[in-house]
């Protein structure tokens, strides 16, 4: 520790951290629109259209990603929560509030594209497939622990009823998604499997790599929008935030 | 002097097996004087059970494929309704409190609470499915496994309800809202309690369906109430 280190605790005061996000918004938001642009021009006119599923496969690019950030964002908000309840931080707590609309929002993105894009290639809009149905679950997760959020007017209590249970869900979450699987070999038989796709090749992948990234910052762009919206929220009893709403920052 | 407190003098040394034995002994007793709730409970069981003939028609073929599933979706239900039992009555009239300021550790207590409610609630359901398996055409040896399979099952049902029912606490729409957190959890279990019966339905062993059942409630043993301990304490912050 011999650098003239940031002392960084010092952003885990909202007070702190709240010009922060602030300046860091715009940066994370066009970084997102970027990625995301050159992700689509990869997979809509440089990829090539696919061998075996024509042109339905583009669908990909969105529903990869999405279902990536939907998993990923629920185990950052648990980690959120974990801080929240070990180390009794308000913005820990105040992080995971924003992630979770985001992260529904990725699983519901990646439930939507997966049955449009079961249309064409199974013939149906919903199979009871092994990860759309632990996909489904976990959007349910995102759900109960919203729910249990709004449903607890004290927000301290509320904070720390939903790190429980965020964290019971994390657990929770590779338990169903083994359960949910096992269950649909038994039943289904390789009927339907995604697996068997043919190699992908390295612009489809790169395409798709582009867009995970835009996906990701535009989550940190949205959590951190939505954090600022909390802050305010929760702070307004506070000097501060009146002097920030007054200057106009 | 009240029987609490006469236990807590009683009590040799604040140990975490007097705490279970104590509050399951307790928690036993006070189920015990309102047979009725508990009556209740296992007719709530017998009649979902009931309506899925009703409303599928009776050919016992299809009803032979839907039992294990319908059997077991039931008792996630009928857990799901008993669940408030767990805490609702002790942190309405404070008795909660107090448990919580005893010198017995938290989870010890509420790991006794999570017995007795298994032994009031979820082991009625054990014993009269192999009766209602019967109505869905399952012999032998499939009503041995679906009577295995709930009695390694809804023990784990209590345990992770135990969380969800102690986050609920004193909080608006509890019921609803205790439906949606905790469902989702159950999930593993309703796969492989129904996937036991049916492996031996199709003449195969449920030998893994029952090990899985077994290591989740172990599992859950271990984990839930510390959960369910963290749970209560912030509710009675």
């Amino acid at each position: 520790m011999t650098s003239a280190s940031i002392n960084w605790f010092r952003f885990a005061s909202p007070a702190s951290f709240f010009p922060l996000a602030g300046r860091l918004i715009p940066w994370f938001a066009i970084a997102a629109a970027l990625c995301a642009a050159v992700a689509l021009w990869l997979g809509f006119a440089v990829a090539p259209t696919d061998a075996q599923q024509g042109e339905a496969y583009r669908i990909i690019f969105i529903h990869v990603p999405a279902a990536w950030m939907s998993m990923f964002i629920y185990v950052v908000m648990a980690f959120w929560c974990a801080v929240s309840l070990t180390m009794n931080t308000r913005l820990a707590a105040m992080m995971a509030q924003a992630l979770a609309p985001t992260g529904a929002v990725f699983t519901f993105i990646a439930l939507w594209t997966g049955s449009l894009w079961g249309r064409p290639t199974w013939g149906t809009y919903w199979a009871w497939d092994a990860r759309m149905t632990s996909e489904l679950i976990l959007l349910f997760l995102y759900f109960g622990y919203m729910a249990l959020r709004h449903a607890i007017d004290d927000a301290r209590r509320a904070d720390r009823a939903s790190a429980v249970l965020a964290l019971v869900g994390v657990v929770n979450v590779p338990i169903i998604y083994f359960s949910v699987k096992w269950w649909n070999t038994l039943h289904q038989g390789a009927s339907v499997s995604l697996t068997a796709a043919p190699k992908m090749a390295a612009v489809m992948l790169a395409a798709m790599l582009v867009m995970a990234f835009a996906a990701w910052f535009y989550s940190i762009a949205m959590a951190l929008t939505r954090v600022r919206a909390i802050i305010l929220e929760r702070e307004r009893h506070t000097a501060w935030v009146a002097g920030a709403v007054t200057a106009g920052r | 002097m009240t029987p609490f407190d006469a236990a807590i003098a009683e009590a040799p040394s604040p140990g975490a097996w007097a705490g279970v034995t104590w509050s399951a002994t307790r928690d036993l007793r006070l189920a015990l004087r309102s047979k009725a709730e508990l009556g209740v409970l296992l007719l709530f069981y017998v009649i979902v059970v009931t309506l899925f003939p009703l409303g599928v028609g009776p050919e016992p073929a299809l009803l032979r494929a839907l039992g294990p599933g319908v059997l077991w979706v039931a008792a996630l239900l009928a857990s799901l309704l008993s669940l408030p039992r767990l805490f609702a009555g002790d942190f309405a009239d404070g008795t909660l409190e107090q448990i919580a300021l005893s010198p017995f550790p938290l989870p010890a207590l509420i790991s006794g609470k999570i017995a007795a409610h298994w032994a009031s609630t979820g082991l009625p359901l054990v014993a009269v499915s192999p009766l209602l398996g019967l109505q869905f055409g399952l012999r032998g040896e499939e009503l041995a496994v679906l009577a295995l399979g709930l009695a390694l099952g809804t023990p784990t049902l209590s345990l992770l309800g135990a969380i969800g029912a102690a986050l609920t606490l004193g909080v608006r729409a509890g019921g609803g809202l205790l439906a949606l957190l905790i469902l989702p959890l159950y999930v593993p279990i309703l796969i492989f309690g129904a996937g036991a019966v049916e492996a031996v339905c199709v003449g195969l062993a449920a030998g893994p369906q029952l090990s899985l059942l077994g290591a989740g409630l172990l599992a859950a043993a271990v984990g839930a109430p510390l959960a369910a301990a963290a749970a209560v304490r912030i509710a009675l912050d």
